[in-house]
């Protein structure tokens, strides 16, 4: 019991050899995780990767064939009810009922939390208000948009102000401006000291958001590290910049190799450079202006997944393209 | 309870605001609000149980009623407790087929990681039931009662009776929702159970005194089970000896639901 008392002061979250077959699928083959208290983990990976199985497994949702994990300290096996106390779940698919309203969504969770009829009016209210859906409170989620409906599911997943919450792909299919609102609240989350797991497939947002960031591959972690880290392995943002008149962009390609010191690469109408850190954006703006150059796409990007993917595998299909459900 | 893992003393949140009575119980109840108001909210699905013992009435009373009684009031004083249960008893069907599609929405996620029983769910629609069984005899006892219909027993008795068919009712409901769960398609629930009615409520004393039936058919009306509810019913509604028929009635229905609710209840637990 010694090791548990450990694990359970250090870790909201300790999984060890975590292992799932779907039939022929072996979707996680010995996945071992650690998220410290009040820090945010992110898993990276492709399609078909194994993470909405695991989060599922860490949720209570699915018990796993092999390996063992504790939330909060307690065991997801032989304490289900006791990790479903301190967790809040945000699926990758909405979890309301479609033909309830927000609030009664909302209102019904708080009662199974064993709120008052009262206390769980007022959090519901809390909530709404906190994620911009006091309008469309009282209208049935059925005709919520995406966005609607995946911020009240997130709202679904805090009534109980959990310790430690679970986000399955929280912005995959929001609109830019609605990615930004998801990742305030995330930040938002942390300041109260609360833990998160993030799923996502982007390595842009488990930059922006998480102390740490898995890599999970065909159900295994094959990379583990702060974003730095692994930032260091994959190579560094690439600096874009489109100019409003092609003719510039013969301009703009000089410029770049000067400020950065390397030939940038020039493809449909922009040239890109791989840079080591943000000054260089600096540079690159102040040239543009004294020469008047006009642009029309100015980014300092991180490379995606596929190349994230190709770096750490050397394979060049990191999505196998399955279709989950 | 170890310090560290106490969770964040949490602004406006007081003990107070926590109820801790029978949680077991307070989670089915809670859910069952849930089945309600989504009853309440597809109000077309009391048409049938509305429509269905009106024109029932309608085509026994006035249709067969003469032939089969020699005027129509007495045939109404006769058949409606039938039809009453008839009703009630087709109606526990539709609890399999609603389950099994419910179970596949998105909130029984978010039910399966709150710190509640797998059953409550379950339970919670099972209570729901009750309410619309309630609905549905009294709106076939108002029907009769329009057509003419007249209880010549005590009000207590009457509501006896009105309650005899409601748990009948819900031990029943039980096999239309261990169907429900394993069978595959939620359509072919329907046509099982309908099915399976039909020779339980035509092949009973409902319709016509089992006297007049031919002795093989006597045979089956005499262990059906649908029989002595019927019977006891109406005895309870109309006057007539209860005891034997309600008894039979009562022990039938209680081994339905002793063989069906835990069937019932784990094949929801492997589903949901
Ligand atoms: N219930 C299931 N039955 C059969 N196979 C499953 C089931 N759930 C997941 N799988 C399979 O397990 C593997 C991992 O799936 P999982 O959903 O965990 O991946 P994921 O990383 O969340 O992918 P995505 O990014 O598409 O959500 C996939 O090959 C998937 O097809
Ligand atoms: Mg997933």
């Amino acid at each position: 019991m010694a090791s548990t008392v450990v694990v359970m002061t250090n870790h909201a979250i300790h999984a060890e050899g975590l292992t799932k077959r779907f039939g022929e699928t072996l979707a996680l083959d010995g996945v071992d995780l650690s998220v410290p208290h009040g820090t945010v983990l992110g898993v990276l990976g492709p399609n078909g990767a194994g993470k909405t199985t695991a989060v599922r497994i860490l949720a209570t949702l699915l018990q796993p064939d092999a390996g063992s994990a504790t939330v909060a300290g307690h065991d997801v096996l032989r304490e289900p009810d006791a990790v479903r106390r301190a967790i809040g779940l945000t699926g990758q698919y909405a979890a309301v009922d479609e033909q309830l309203t927000g609030r009664e969504n909302l209102v019904l969770v708080g009662r199974l939390l064993d709120l008052t009829r009262a206390a769980a009016a007022r959090r519901a209210e809390e909530l709404l208000e906190q994620f911009g859906l006091t309008e469309a409170a009282d209208r049935r989620t059925r005709t919520y948009s995406g966005g609607m409906r995946r911020r009240l599911d997130l709202a679904a997943s805090l009534v109980g102000r959990p310790e430690v919450i679970y986000l399955d792909e929280p912005t995959t299919g929001l609109d830019p401006s609605k990615r930004e609102d998801m990742w305030d609240v995330v930040r938002e989350l942390t300041l109260q000291g609360t833990t998160v797991l993030l799923t996502t497939q982007y390595l842009e947002e488990a930059d922006a958001l998480a102390d740490a960031i898995s890599v999970f591959d065909r159900g295994r972690v094959i990379a583990h590290g702060t974003p730095d880290e692994l930032k260091a392995i994959v190579g560094g943002r690439t600096l874009r910049v489109r100019p409003a008149d092609p003719v510039d962009l013969a301009d703009v390609t000089a410029l770049l190799a000067r400020v950065v010191g390397r030939e940038p690469e020039v493809l449909k109408g922009h040239a890109s450079v791989p840079v080591e850190d943000s000054a260089a954006l600096a540079a690159v703006v102040a040239g543009l202006d004294a020469r008047g150059i006009d642009v029309t796409e100015l980014a300092l990007e991180l490379p995606d997944l596929d190349e994230v993917f190709f770096t750490l595998t050397g394979r060049n299909e990191s999505h196998e393209m399955e279709n989950v459900r | 309870m170890s310090n560290t893992l106490a969770p964040r003393p949490v602004p406006g949140t007081v003990d107070a605001d926590r109820v801790t009575w029978w949680p077991w119980l307070r989670h089915a109840l809670v859910l069952s609000g849930r089945s309600v108001t989504k009853m309440m909210r597809h109000p077309e699905q009391f048409f049938d149980v509305t429509l269905q013992p009106a024109l029932f009435l309608v085509i026994f009373v006035y249709v067969l009623g003469g032939a089969i009684s020699g005027n129509t009031h007495d045939y109404l004083q006769f058949v409606l407790p039938g039809i009453m249960i008839q009703t009630v008893l087709f109606s526990t069907v539709s609890i399999g087929v609603n389950l099994s599609t419910d179970i596949k929405e998105g909130v029984f996620d978010r039910f399966r990681s709150l710190p509640i029983p797998r059953s409550a769910p379950l339970v919670g629609a099972t209570i729901a039931e009750c309410l619309r069984y309630g609905i549905t005899i009294v709106v076939s006892l108002a029907m009769g009662v329009l057509m003419g219909f007249r209880t010549s027993t005590s009000p207590v008795s009457v509501l006896l009776g009105m309650l005899m068919v409601l748990a009948f009712a819900w031990c029943l409901c039980w096999v239309s929702i261990w169907l429900g769960m394993i069978v595959r398609e939620a359509g072919s629930v329907q046509g099982l159970g309908f099915l399976a009615l039909f020779p339980l409520t035509f092949g009973s004393s409902m319709f016509a005194s089992a006297d007049t039936m031919p002795g093989w058919l006597q045979t089956w009306v005499k262990i059906n089970p649908v029989t002595h509810l019927t019977d006891a019913v109406r005895g309870l509604l109309t006057g007539g000896p209860v005891a034997e028929d309600a008894t039979i009635a009562a022990l039938t229905s209680a081994v339905i639901l002793a063989v069906f609710a835990p069937l019932a209840v784990r094949a929801y637990r492997r589903k949901a």
